[in-house]
């Protein structure tokens, strides 16, 4: 079985996977970093979104060996130590959330849109969010999150 | 999915390589509909070859009135890159239209010319600007390479290095898109070329992408919205899905068309 290493939220890591093996279930299974979700399975939902590189991708449509050499950053991999980043405490002050399965995916697209779009209007925060699908459907207060998140990241 | 051999080649003659020794091999350009595909079954390579080590296969240069792209470029690199914003701002556009922010990270130009999905978006910018496909044997107009749904005049172990866009005098694209999938129900660019407009949809035709002679010939006479208004192609060469009857479909194509052109100026 091929072997794959990456650098994930700063540590290098490495294990044996099947070429079909999933990048999420790489990370889920492999190093038991969980606060990834699974949830459309399709690509649709976005709740599996981690940065490659400091950009988001959906890591149940890629393989983990395509992730081979690259750096990884989960959810896992933002705060520091105990305290939030600031995405997160902006979630957390705003009620960006209600079920909060999809927020795992919300704060990771929403931190590579600030950084790329620091000035993002909430028209754009709304069209940057297409991929990531809230079931409790929540979209409010996380782009009045997001909005708070410019002023603070 | 079912298991397959992963090989990750440097060279656009090592993937051929790869490819040729492999009983059933495929190219994996950004994935973004290769690993849905597999991950439901629905193919079963028995050797993935992954062109994302093929570092000559990616960047834009724009030379000779023309943008080209390599084949591995992401749509989110044609859509912030401000030498194809300058040069054809339609076409920066559209690739910033594709699917959402992760999909456009991952995607790639190449995946999704090869692929010919009949609601991409890609196939309709290549088309309507005349575009030039260059492979590892020759180079293809954008008329003979798009042949059916999900078909292409590629051969099997053809590998696209880039995709070459001549620079319109105007052009704009416009899509009606899914509010689920962003794929397009209908999408139409519009472009007025070297060679007179050029009219292109997707997301419609029952074989893929085609072009609209009749709205190309009104457009040479009038560059106006209202040349196009109302213009009907037929239904009957359309699809009907769940999403959309095929003469709602027609309708659109109207609509559309008309919006690109205003759009254009």
């Amino acid at each position: 079985m091929p072997t794959v290493s990456m650098t994930v939220n700063g540590k290098q890591v490495s294990g044996e996977v099947e070429g079909r093996t999933l990048l999420v279930e790489f990370l889920r299974e492999n190093l038991r970093l969980t606060g990834t979700h699974v949830g459309c399975d399709t690509s649709q939902c976005g709740a599996c979104v981690v940065h490659i590189d400091g950009n988001s991708a959906k890591s149940c449509s890629m393989l983990a060996i395509q992730a081979n050499g690259t750096k990884v950053t989960t959810i896992e991999g933002l705060a520091n130590g105990d305290e939030l980043h600031p995405m997160q405490a902006a979630f957390k002050e705003h009620h960006g959330l209600q079920c909060g399965f999809c927020t795992p995916g919300m704060v990771m697209s929403a931190v590579d849109l600030v950084k790329k779009k620091p000035k993002a209007s909430e028209h754009e925060i709304r069209e940057w969010l297409e991929g990531n699908i809230c079931r409790c459907t929540g979209y409010h207060n996380i782009v009045k999150a997001i909005q708070h998140a410019q002023q603070t990241m | 999915m079912y298991d397959f051999a992963y090989h990750k080649p440097s060279s656009v003659a090592d993937a051929m390589a790869a490819l040729k020794a492999a009983d059933d091999g495929k190219f994996l350009a950004g994935g973004m509909t290769m690993i849905p595909t597999l991950k439901q079954r629905l193919a079963q390579p028995s050797d993935l070859i992954d062109l994302s080590g093929v570092g000559d296969l990616v960047g834009i240069t724009v030379s000779g009135g023309a943008v080209t792209i390599g084949a591995m470029t992401t749509h989110a690199a044609v859509a912030t890159s401000t030498d194809v914003q300058s040069a054809i701002p339609a076409l920066a556009a559209l690739a910033g239209g594709i699917g959402d922010p992760q999909v456009r990270n991952r995607g790639t130009i190449g995946g999704s010319v090869a692929n010919n999905d009949p609601a991409a978006d890609y196939p309709a910018a290549c088309l309507a600007l005349g575009a030039t496909i260059k492979t590892d044997r020759r180079e293809m107009a954008a008329d003979d390479f798009f042949t059916d749904l999900f078909e292409t005049a590629l051969a099997d172990d053809e590998i696209i290095l880039s995709v070459s866009f001549p620079k319109p005098s105007k052009a704009a694209y416009q899509k009606f898109d899914n509010p689920a999938s962003r794929y397009a129900l209908v999408g139409v660019f519009v472009a007025q070329t070297a060679g007179g407009p050029r009219v292109a949809v997707t997301g419609s035709g029952q074989n893929g992408v085609f072009r609209v002679p009749g709205m190309e010939s009104a457009l040479a006479s009038s560059w106006s919205a209202d040349a196009v208004k109302g213009m009907a192609v037929d239904a009957g060469t359309l699809n009907s899905d769940i999403h959309a009857s095929a003469e709602y479909r027609a309708h659109l194509i109207g609509v559309m068309a008309g919006r690109a052109v205003t759009a254009a100026g």
